[in-house]
């Protein structure tokens, strides 16, 4: 125990501690909107075309996650205009933008004279090289994401419920379609350096799995999702730390061991009813 | 009697499928219209047009009455059943034209109301459970619940007794009946012969679009009008089946 206490006197360790919070916030928020949705594999499409962003970055000499934040909310609009304006059925045209940012990517880095730092830790994360500015751009994110779900609550709900309803109800559905994958757009690439693009996928759907196990409404499975993210992302830092094993894979094998105590607890629980 | 919507040589459908082609229709007050026809035939898209989710590809259509004065309940199909959402959350969407700045807090005039139409319904004991758990029936009295929210002027339903068993069908048709005091009501169903004990005109939708005068339909009317239903009589009971209702039609994508 004493030890975990000396850990929060590291600066390096603090501010993986935040990121771990910040990111169980953002990703629990806003996946279980993406789980609810069924839009899984949209976000997985828009996490892997800000790639291309990333070798941009690099070879432009500017910070990647700039680049890729451009690229994560292009791709997000570009699914959602060749689907609707372009007949291309949606599936086809998520993997598009998905392989076209990874290729984007590719070629950009390979252009890059020399050799690209720090490019395995955007690809699998790397929780404990955070730095404080990224904190703060979390930060931000999260206090943005609490408040838009606070206050449009119930539109969100209605609109992701039944988006059809929602029209004749006169509710803003397509404005609130595009801000809403801004801001998916924007929670994967700011927790990219957490988990890393590979494995950003996991943040935003294990914890609402294991959420969903224990409530079928939309608000309570935000709060215990958040919860879990939280929980299994601090026991994932403490674990890689210790044992010295990759941050964002431990995390990940925290969150799918965490899901399978709570379903089994459920299934001896309702089974003994 | 107060005209509610009109409807003017319209053609509609997705894409370059016309699904409709230049159709005309008035629904008035007092009005309780069933919709028949094959599947495929454009009742939904008649439906989705009369509530603006489908534009015209041609003609017009004029709303007498405000978008969010019409009551609508979708094909059960098209609700995502697993989605974490409570009964009383959805019949409370019904009043969603005003919940765009209603996050978390108490909207207890809205909430009562919701409570009571529950209550009518005889359902408020299932009102805290996720709308996945409950029976086809249930479901469809939450779906009616949540269209009645605005009191609407006009009630559109979208094949209402699907999935449900033949008590409940009883009851809602009642239910339907007693409703269609306080507003218009379109009904779509694959069941002609039960609806026509119920609605007061018919109207016969196969890309193109009949309003029958009343709710007893001949043959003869049928084929001159060519929708494509046939009538058989089961002793005193009249019984209308669709003709090209068979087996391969119930998988067809219905629109």
């Amino acid at each position: 125990m004493n030890t975990i206490i000396e850990l929060f006197s590291y600066d390096f360790f603090v501010n993986a501690f935040m990121a771990s919070l910040l990111a169980a916030i953002s990703c629990g928020i806003v996946g279980t909107y993406i789980v609810s949705r069924r839009i899984v594999f949209i976000s997985g499409g828009i996490t892997h075309a800000s790639f291309g962003g990333i070798g941009m970055g690099y070879y432009l000499g500017i910070n990647p996650l700039f680049g890729a934040g451009i690229f994560a909310i292009l791709s997000g609009m570009g699914i959602q205009l060749f689907s609707s304006k372009g007949k291309v059925r949606e599936d086809s045209s998520i993997a598009i933008w998905w392989s076209l940012g990874m290729a984007i990517g590719i070629i950009f880095v390979y252009m890059t004279p020399g050799y690209a730092p720090n490019l395995m830790s955007y690809l699998f994360g790397s929780i404990l090289t955070v730095s404080t500015s990224e904190i703060g751009l979390m930060l931000a994110l999260s206090i943005i994401i609490i408040l838009f779900f606070t206050l449009f609550y119930r539109t969100i709900l209605y609109i992701s419920f039944d988006e059809d309803f929602a029209r004749t109800s006169n509710l803003p559905v397509n404005l609130f379609n595009y801000l809403l994958m801004v801001l998916i757009s924007l929670t994967i690439v700011l927790n990219i350096r957490v988990v890393g693009i590979i494995l950003i996928l996991s943040l935003l759907t294990i914890p609402q799995a294991t959420a969903n196990v224990l409530t079928r409404e939309f608000g309570r499975m935000m709060f215990y999702s958040v919860g879990f993210a939280f929980l299994a992302s601090f026991i994932g830092l403490l674990v890689s730390y210790f044992a010295d094993i990759p941050s964002g894979a431990t995390i990940i094998f925290t969150q799918v061991i965490l899901f399978g105590l709570v379903k089994l607890i459920k299934t001896i629980s309702s089974s003994r009813k | 009697m107060k005209k509610l919507l009109e409807i003017k040589n319209l053609s509609a459908g997705y894409d370059n499928n016309i699904v409709l082609e230049n159709i005309s229709m008035e629904v008035f007050s007092g009005d309780f219209i069933g919709v028949i026809g094959p599947n495929g035939g454009g009742k939904t898209t008649l439906i989705k047009t009369i509530l603006g989710l489908i534009k015209p590809v041609s003609g017009e259509m004029k709303l007498h009455i405000s978008k969010t004065n019409i009551g609508y309940l979708p094909q059960v199909n098209q609700i995502d059943k697993r989605f974490p959402i409570s009964v009383i959350d959805v019949v409370r969407s019904g009043k969603a034209n005003s919940a765009l700045f209603s996050s978390f807090h108490k909207n207890t005039e809205e909430k009562g109301k919701a409570e009571s139409l529950l209550a009518e319904m005889g359902i408020s004991a299932i009102r805290n459970k996720p709308i996945g758990e409950l029976s086809g029936g249930q479901m469809q009295r939450v779906f009616l619940c949540r269209a009645l929210m605005n009191r609407p002027e006009l009630l559109v339903l979208d094949e209402p007794s699907t999935y449900v068993d033949n008590t409940f069908e009883g009851e809602l048709y009642l239910k339907l009946k007693e409703l269609n005091e306080q507003m218009a009501i379109i009904l779509i169903s694959h069941d002609v012969g039960t609806i026509s004990f119920f609605v007061k005109t018919i109207a016969c939708v196969n890309r193109s679009l009949h309003h029958h005068p009343s709710n007893i339909i001949t043959e003869e009317q049928l084929t001159s009008y060519n929708c494509p239903l046939q009538i058989i009589t089961h002793g005193n009971i009249p019984h209308t089946v669709l003709k090209l209702h068979d087996e391969h039609d119930h998988h067809e994508h219905n629109h």
